[in-house]
Parts: C-alpha cells; sequence; structure tokens
C-alpha cells in the first residue's frame, strides 16, 4: 500500500493514470505524445506505477499498452470507508461533480 | 486484432488452486459477486450462468477457455433490455504463481460498439476484484452493496 501513495504522490505520474482514464491501453508513444515529458521521464514513471499495480501491461503482438489498473485504489478505498458511509460519500462526490461543472 | 478495453490485475496470498475454486463454485462466487451464483460445467462450448437467489438469471454466455488451474475464460453479457443492442463481451482470467502471491489477470475484450455494458463493467470488476481478494486473505468478502456502483439507466 506504501507503494500505491508514493506512485500516486506525484503529478505527472498523476497525468498519466489520467490520460489513460481518458483512454486505455496505450503504447509508449501514444502516451508520450503532446506531454511535455522526456521519453525517459515517462518511462520512469511508468515504471513506479507498475510497480505499484496502478499501471498493468499487455503485449499485444509487437506492443506493449498500458493499462490503468484501479484495483488498487478500490481496495484503499475499502479499508477506511465504511459501508454505511458509502452512500453519503457517493452523493457528495456527485454533488461535488455536479457543482463543479456548472461552474466551468 | 482488438485490443481489450479492460486489463485488471491483483495479487492474492493463496494459491492457484483455492483462486480457481472461487472464481468457479457457485457456493464461493455467491459471496463476494453481489449475490451471484455463477453456473457452468466448465467444460468448453457450454453455457454459463450468473443466477440469483430469486431465480433469475442475470447474465449468460458460454465457456470459451478452462485450464484449471490456470486458464478461465467465458462470454457474458447482461440480459437485461437496457443492454438488448450489446453482444456478449470475452473475460479472461490469466492465474500465475508467485512465492505465496497469485496473480490474477483480467482481460475484457469484444465490446459492441458503443456499448452500454461496457461502462457496467468498468464499475463492478475492480468492486468484485477486492471483494475476492478480500475473502481469500481474511475469509469475509467486503460487502459492498450494488446500488454503490451507481449503475446508469
Amino acid at each position: 500500500m506504501d507503494e500505491v501513495f508514493k506512485a500516486l504522490a506525484d503529478a505527472s505520474r498523476r497525468s498519466l493514470l489520467d490520460r489513460l482514464h481518458a483512454s486505455n491501453g496505450q503504447t509508449l508513444n501514444e502516451l508520450c505524445e503532446g506531454l511535455a515529458m522526456t521519453r525517459q521521464a515517462v518511462t520512469k514513471h511508468l515504471a513506479i506505477l507498475e510497480a505499484a499495480s496502478l499501471v498493468t501491461t499487455f503485449r499485444q503482438g509487437r506492443e506493449k499498452l498500458h493499462y490503468l489498473n484501479p484495483v488498487p485504489i478500490h481496495q484503499i478505498g475499502e479499508r477506511w470507508i465504511r459501508k454505511f458511509e458509502r452512500g453519503r460519500l457517493t452523493a457528495l462526490s456527485e454533488l461535488k461533480r455536479r457543482l463543479e461543472k456548472r461552474d466551468a | 486484432m482488438r485490443k481489450p478495453e479492460f486489463v485488471y490485475v491483483t495479487y492474492i496470498e493463496t494459491t492457484p488452486e483455492k483462486l480457481w475454486e472461487a472464481l468457479t463454485d457457485g457456493d464461493f462466487t455467491e459471496r463476494y459477486w453481489f449475490g451471484a451464483r455463477l453456473k457452468s460445467n466448465w467444460k468448453v462450448g457450454s453455457s454459463f450462468e450468473m443466477l440469483h437467489g430469486d431465480g433469475t438469471v442475470s447474465d449468460a454466455g458460454k465457456v470459451v477457455e478452462c485450464d484449471r488451474p490456470r486458464r478461465l475464460a467465458y462470454t457474458f453479457v447482461n440480459l437485461s433490455e437496457k443492454y438488448k443492442n450489446d453482444r456478449p463481451a470475452l473475460a479472461t482470467f490469466v492465474i500465475e504463481p508467485y512465492g505465496n502471491l497469485v496473480k490474477l489477470t483480467l482481460t475484457h475484450e469484444g465490446f459492441a460498439e458503443g456499448s452500454k455494458f461496457f461502462d457496467g463493467i468498468s464499475k463492478g470488476w475492480p468492486a468484485i476484484l477486492s471483494s475476492l481478494k478480500s475473502i481469500l486473505e481474511t475469509g469475509h468478502p467486503l460487502e459492498i452493496p450494488f446500488e454503490a456502483l451507481k449503475f446508469e439507466d
């Protein structure tokens, strides 16, 4: 679990996860497109994300595709969020999402 | 060849045999899979169903691969009206032992264009896999209420 928090404690790595969330199953080249990071930096960040199991790779032919693996994030949530709190938290997240959307 | 829409990985402190049992035994799946009993004789080409307490079948498909305790693959789609434009998609479970851990990789692919089923699946698997890990490691499932996942109608 420490590895998950360390991996998430970096804005560049979170932005890589955002990119995979928007479009899952990307190659390294696709992930690097339009990013202000060097290819080496992306590779390094991906290795940290993979070690934390937040990103998983899948080989298809000669391509290595990167996928967002949300299971560890789900497990973190489950550790501290109790069953009876879930409904209220879901309602609060939904409220936040709607209010922010309206402001945008 | 199209790429899988989802690839999920979880490491579980268990054995391949126990994990296989947890993935294929109806009594066991009922405890962590939103109450669904998976029903199949697990022979390639046989039917696969998710049965519920009230006797209804929510999802159905066919067994595509069965290599105990390494690889299991089946297709399924939800049978409700709202998924009528969907087709069965292929879920493949790969089990690899690493010391006292087992790596479970789940890929899901072959959804219809503009699939609604896809949305439900993306919310369902992380919850099912977390609960599966919990029940194998602690003996208790995570009781995630199905409603909490907020499936859209």
